[in-house]
């Protein structure tokens, strides 16, 4: 059902998910619990050659072309870094790499987060999603 | 740990804290709608009002430049930033105020060791010993110097509870060794070393001694004399001034046997293409237009620990580690990382298995700041097999109910990610 749906009907989701709770605890349990949903990458990958840098935690991003789509896997030692990809492989996944490279991904300042995100924690943020495009872009040719 | 005794077995001595907080600015506001617990003081300590007030004046009534001017405001501008000079070399217990070299802060002070002294002694087959729980400012611009070199690094271990292992320091040191460089006091564990004694070990063999002081300063009343250090380097904005400002002390005949380390303005004293004359000490090492401003706040920030009871304030810093190692350790699965008998300022922990980034973001949107990561020193953190701490840091003005609101948000962080 996901596959089908666009950029923007996927971001509509997330924020109307996210508008349910009204504390920012409960953002965070829930984010944590999006977490647990992450498509995985293999241990095999889990090597510095699949590490984003420029991240507090560690994470291991990865991502495979088929029929034309790019499709993500990822981890993270830590729980809300992994819910934050969890989210953003939420909205790419699946998706052309034209697609992934015009996103602007600005659904994550309107969850009702923005303000509890650290400026360490966007740059980590920052790090993935360039790391995403940049996979999109490898994947492109 | 020794110092709840120590803090039991003293006369209680009064120190206010409420008015002590009150001088800090910083520490009167809310974040994310709770008042600030500021436990970050390792990575930077927030700075007095009469610290902020003197900045902005010396903008308002003195801003000039130094050493130049025959006009008013810059003989104002050199007297305060001299002034400052001699407050801090006062402070430190420097024979002359000359020892006291300003650079931006510890790091600059150890580069300027490592590029003015280091590059221009050592040679190929020469040992540098550091330790394993230095910043890596204290690493790297010896690597950069053993590169160029051939000097060789060598590096004393540390025991398992965070202290330096003696024994090995001592095997080290040879007649290889030209110089040691340590951590007074280590910014992720705490620890503080024995340095009189590696000093006077040193010292034995003729080997002069660079102390980082960067964690101690704030600390501990640190006088270079009594220590017999070579060379002691710290920073501003650790001990309450501004950033971008610090200090290189250094003994006379070897600041005045080293050539300069950059060249520019004020550190000439004539300069013709055929040849350039250096200026004296301490002009020769502080090319260009200082940071005035800078200077002159980090001596009001010194004239802040000069009026406060130093003593009293060590006392209740340390009895708020106590405190907080005692309670802290209530909670399920928490692991310390630096337990040995002399520290200051420092609690670096794991809470169970939370990861420090989680703990970390929970508890600023507790209004509690910490510091999570490697704390720049990635080699100590791969010898204790961990990717980095939770680290709080305290300073005088840190409070036994701030460390209640830690444990109550690290039980929150517990809840949430167990």
């Amino acid at each position: 059902m996901e596959d089908s749906s666009t950029i923007a009907d996927r971001e509509r989701q997330i924020i109307e998910e996210f508008g349910y709770f009204d504390d920012w605890m409960s953002r965070y349990e829930y984010l944590i619990e999006l977490g647990r949903s992450l498509p995985l990458i293999e241990d095999a990958y889990k090597t510095d050659a699949y590490k984003i840098h420029g991240c507090q935690s560690q994470v291991w991003l990865r991502a495979e072309r088929d029929n034309g789509h790019v499709l993500y896997k990822a981890d993270s030692d830590a729980l809300i870094t992994r819910g934050l990809i969890a989210l953003l492989i939420r909205v790419l996944n699946g998706l052309t790499p034209e697609e992934i490279l015009a996103a602007d991904l600005s659904f994550l300042d309107r969850i009702g987060m923005k303000e509890h995100l650290s400026p360490t924690r966007k740059n980590g943020l920052s790090a993935m999603v360039k790391q995403m495009k940049h996979y999109a872009v490898a994947l492109h040719a | 740990m020794p110092m709840t005794s120590f803090v039991a077995s003293q006369p209680v001595v009064r120190f206010d804290i409420e008015r002590i907080r009150s001088d800090f600015p910083a520490l009167q506001q809310d974040v994310h709608g709770r008042p600030l617990v500021y436990l970050d003081n390792a990575a930077t300590s927030q700075k007095p009002r009469a610290v902020i007030d003197r900045i902005r004046d010396y903008y308002v009534r003195e801003n000039s430049n130094v050493h130049r001017g025959v006009h008013t405001l810059s003989q104002r501008a050199t007297e305060a930033y001299e002034a400052a000079r001699a407050r801090i070399a006062r402070y430190i217990g420097a024979p002359g105020t000359h020892q006291v070299i300003f650079t931006r802060g510890t790091t600059e002070a150890i580069n300027l060791v490592a590029f003015s002294y280091g590059r221009n002694r050592l040679k190929a087959g020469d040992e540098v010993v550091i330790s394993t729980m230095e910043h890596h400012s204290n690493i790297v611009p010896w690597q950069l110097v053993c590169e160029a070199t051939g000097a060789v690094l060598r590096v004393i271990p540390v025991d398992d509870d965070g202290a330096l292992c003696y024994d090995e320091y001592q095997r080290l040191l040879t007649e290889k060794t030209r110089l040691v460089a340590v951590a007074h006091v280590s910014n992720a564990l705490g620890t503080i070393n024995p340095v009189r004694r590696m000093i006077r070990d040193a010292h034995g063999l003729g080997i002069p001694v660079l102390l980082d002081g960067a964690q101690a300063m704030p600390h501990m009343k640190v006088n270079v004399r009594d220590l017999d250090c070579d060379f002691y380097c710290f920073s501003g904005h650790k001990m309450f001034g501004p950033t971008g400002i610090g200090v290189l002390y250094g003994r006379e005949a070897l600041l005045e046997a080293m050539p300069p380390y950059q060249g520019g303005g004020d550190m000439i004293e004539t300069v013709t293409f055929e040849r350039t004359t250096y200026n004296a000490l301490p002009h020769k090492f502080e090319a260009g237009t200082p940071h005035i401003a800078g200077a002159v706040g980090l001596g009001e920030a010194v004239a802040y620990l000069e009026a406060l009871d130093f003593e009293a304030a060590a006392r209740h810093e340390q009895d708020v580690l106590a405190y907080a190692t005692g309670r802290l350790a209530e909670l399920a699965g928490m692991r310390f990382i630096g337990t040995a008998p002399q520290k200051a300022g420092v609690l670096s922990f794991l809470p169970g298995d939370v990861h420090p980034y989680d703990a970390g973001t929970i508890l600023d949107q507790l209004g509690i700041a910490v510091r999570t990561g490697h704390h720049c020193t990635q080699p100590l953190m791969k010898r204790f097999g961990i990717p980095g701490t939770v680290r709080a840091s305290f300073a005088f003005y840190n409070t036994r109910e701030e460390v209640d609101r830690l444990f109550d948000g690290l039980r929150q962080v517990q809840r949430l990610f167990t």
